[in-house]
């Protein structure tokens, strides 16, 4: 019969496909190597087995991280968000004008100080998933193109967070604000986020729904997702991820600034883009994300280990972005030739 | 004659000012299998997306098993009984099988709302159940189907067709990207769905396949309706005849 004709390609089909995750983890390590070698010939010390540098690290990019994972599930729909960094700047200074404590004489609301550590929790939760809804109303229902309409959130937002006090800083949180961003709770804040996020791309209908848009979004609509109300809910998640990271990086600073969270979103998609998320729509994970953010960290705490100026670094980390797009954009034509 | 399944009555479809499909009436009887042909740009995928209400129709009337619908998108048609396969595979490419097969109406373990957990066993076994029945072997269902043959994800596509339709599948040239082996494949299954007497709309280009599987033969010209004959009772030249012009213009403004 036909079938044995139809199946022919058996061979290179039965097996399962080798989880493309594996191959930023060996890149990982491949670069971690790199760095340890390059410090033994020129340092003199080891740069991989020092707990106090890899604390660093990993706490350096976690807050990023955070809003990668929102970031990732928007590019998997086949979307990009360029407002995150901005919507943690506006995020960060309304959330802490409503957790200052009373011991500051000129609160922004002397009115409302010392208020449990609740409220600017969901303050920034509302603030973010706002911001993050009309990203995605924007994109849903007037198919302005996902970039242009996160562009001008970007601006927009930033014109908040400068609006809001005319410029001066928000500081003197309460005692438990302050304790959101302590110590390595940024991490396990990451850790926890990433868990859920993971679980959700992969085990719920609301993972299904976001790859299937991304992958082929007439597909999608045909199948009855609503694809609409989808983007709005990817996108408002993602404008929730970067309410949090605002809340964890302003507690952390225990201020908060008009300009917190400059550049954050290009950070952020290049560690999704490194961990194999691609711009093309339908591919990545937030295991990806993960494993791309510590490559992201490694190569910055490398430079500075390597004691190199940070001008260079600032430049290092654009060709880093660079290098991740055109490798993306290479693996889709590779992919496209093969089919 | 056995009961009508599907109706159109004036059914019209106007892109600004493109007439794209004219006063279709169209009937559809239940356990028939009936071939639309017609040129490219005669209104065959309009037609298509007006029933299965992906799109929303200028004016006219659709009756579906027995009474008049007005269906607000896709998942409603699905959920009468009625499936599609769509000329431009309706797939995910990133998804497994049992992801495409459930796709909109996924099986679910736990009611969490957007959230729900789904039942990927579930989805396997009866994604399984549904490819052994239609005879389509697919070696490992979990893995994208990016990496399949055209032949392979056309079956997925009518798989999943054939395995929901309960009253009516329509497929929109199934077998145009197909070699030879392939298109037989799918139409043993078109075959198997005559079996089963599940009522079936084949858009196709191709003659040989429409006179060996159908009962009867709609000719669309220019977005109009010019003939409907029972596949024993006409030919290829006949067809072609209506399907270039030659046939069929001056019929119509006689009737
Ligand atoms: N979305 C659309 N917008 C404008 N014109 C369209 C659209 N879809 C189809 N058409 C036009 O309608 C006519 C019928 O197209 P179609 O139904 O795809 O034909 P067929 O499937 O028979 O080849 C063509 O002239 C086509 O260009
Ligand atoms: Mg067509």
């Amino acid at each position: 019969m036909a079938v044995s004709a139809v199946s022919a390609r058996t061979d290179s089909q039965s097996r399962p496909v080798r989880p493309p995750e594996m191959n930023v983890f060996i890149g990982l390590l491949v670069i971690a190597l790199v760095f340890e070698a390059l410090g033994w010939l020129f340092i003199g010390q080891s740069f991989v087995f020092n707990l106090q540098r890899l604390q660093i690290i990993i706490l350096q990019v976690s807050i990023v991280g955070i809003i990668a994972i929102g970031v990732t599930q928007v590019i998997i729909t086949g979307g990009i968000d360029l407002s995150s960094g901005s919507i943690v700047g506006a995020t960060a200074m309304i959330a802490m004008s409503f957790a200052q404590s009373s011991d500051y004489a000129r609160a922004v609301y002397p009115a409302l100080t010392d208020l449990p550590v609740i409220v600017p929790i969901l303050v920034a939760l509302v603030i973010g998933g706002l911001a993050g809804s009309i990203n995605g109303a924007l994109i849903a229902y007037t198919k302005i193109p996902p970039f242009i309409a996160t562009l001008g959130m970007m601006v927009a937002a930033r014109g908040v967070a400068k609006w809001y006090t005319k410029g001066q800083p928000v500081s003197f949180p309460t005692e438990s604000y302050a304790w959101i961003g302590a110590g390595l709770n940024p991490v396990i804040i990451f850790l926890v986020l990433a868990l859920l996020f993971h679980l959700a791309l992969k085990y719920t209908v609301y993972g299904n729904h976001t790859y299937a848009i991304g992958s082929n979004q007439q597909a999608a609509r045909v199948s009855g997702i609503r694809v609409e109300r989808h983007l709005v809910m990817v996108y408002a998640i993602a404008g929730m991820l970067a309410g949090i990271a605002a809340l964890v990086l302003s507690s952390k600073n225990v201020t908060a600034q008009a300009g917190m969270g400059m550049m954050y979103e290009l950070d952020a998609i290049a560690m999704a883009v490194i961990g194999g998320v691609s711009l093309a729509g339908g591919r990545g994970s937030v295991v990806g994300t993960a494993l791309g953010m510590l490559i992201f960290g490694v190569i910055i705490s490398g430079f500075t280990f390597l004691r190199i100026d940070a001008y260079y670094q600032e430049m290092i980390k654009g060709v880093i972005i660079v290098a991740a797009v055109v490798a993306d954009v290479a693996r889709q034509q590779r992919r496209a030739k093969a089919v | 004659m056995s009961k009508v399944i599907l109706e159109t009555r004036g059914l019209t479809k106007r892109y600004g000012g493109v007439h794209a499909l004219e006063d279709a009436n169209f009937v559809l009887h239940e356990g028939e299998h009936v071939a639309v042909v017609g040129d490219n740009g005669a209104g065959k995928s309009t037609f298509v997306r007006q029933i299965t209400a992906v799109e929303q129709r200028t004016s006219g009337q659709i009756f579906f098993d027995g009474r008049e619908v007005n269906y607000a998108g896709p998942l409603e048609a699905r959920e009468s009984g009625m499936e599609t396969v769509f000329q431009n595979l309706a797939l995910a490419d990133d998804l497994d099988v049992p992801s495409n097969l459930y796709l909109g109406r996924e099986l679910i373990k736990f009611n969490l709302g957007p959230f729900s957990i789904l039942d990927r066993k579930a989805m396997r076994e009866r994604t399984q159940a549904a490819l052994d029945r239609t005879a389509v072997r697919i070696p490992n269902l979990s893995n994208p189907i990016r990496n399949m043959s055209g032949g392979q994800r056309q079956c997925v596509a009518i798989a999943r067709a054939a395995a929901f339709a309960s009253k009516l599948i329509i497929m929109d040239e199934p077998t145009a990207a197909l070699g030879v082996q392939e298109t037989g494949q799918v139409e043993n299954i078109i075959r198997g769905l005559k079996e089963r007497g599940v009522p079936l709309i084949l858009v196709s280009h191709n003659l040989r396949q429409v006179f060996d599987l159908v009962d009867r033969i709609v000719v669309f010209r220019r977005g109009r309706i010019v003939a409907s004959l029972r596949a024993d009772e006409t030919d290829g030249n006949d067809i072609v005849s209506y399907i270039t012009g030659v046939k069929g213009q001056s019929d119509v403004a006689y009737v």
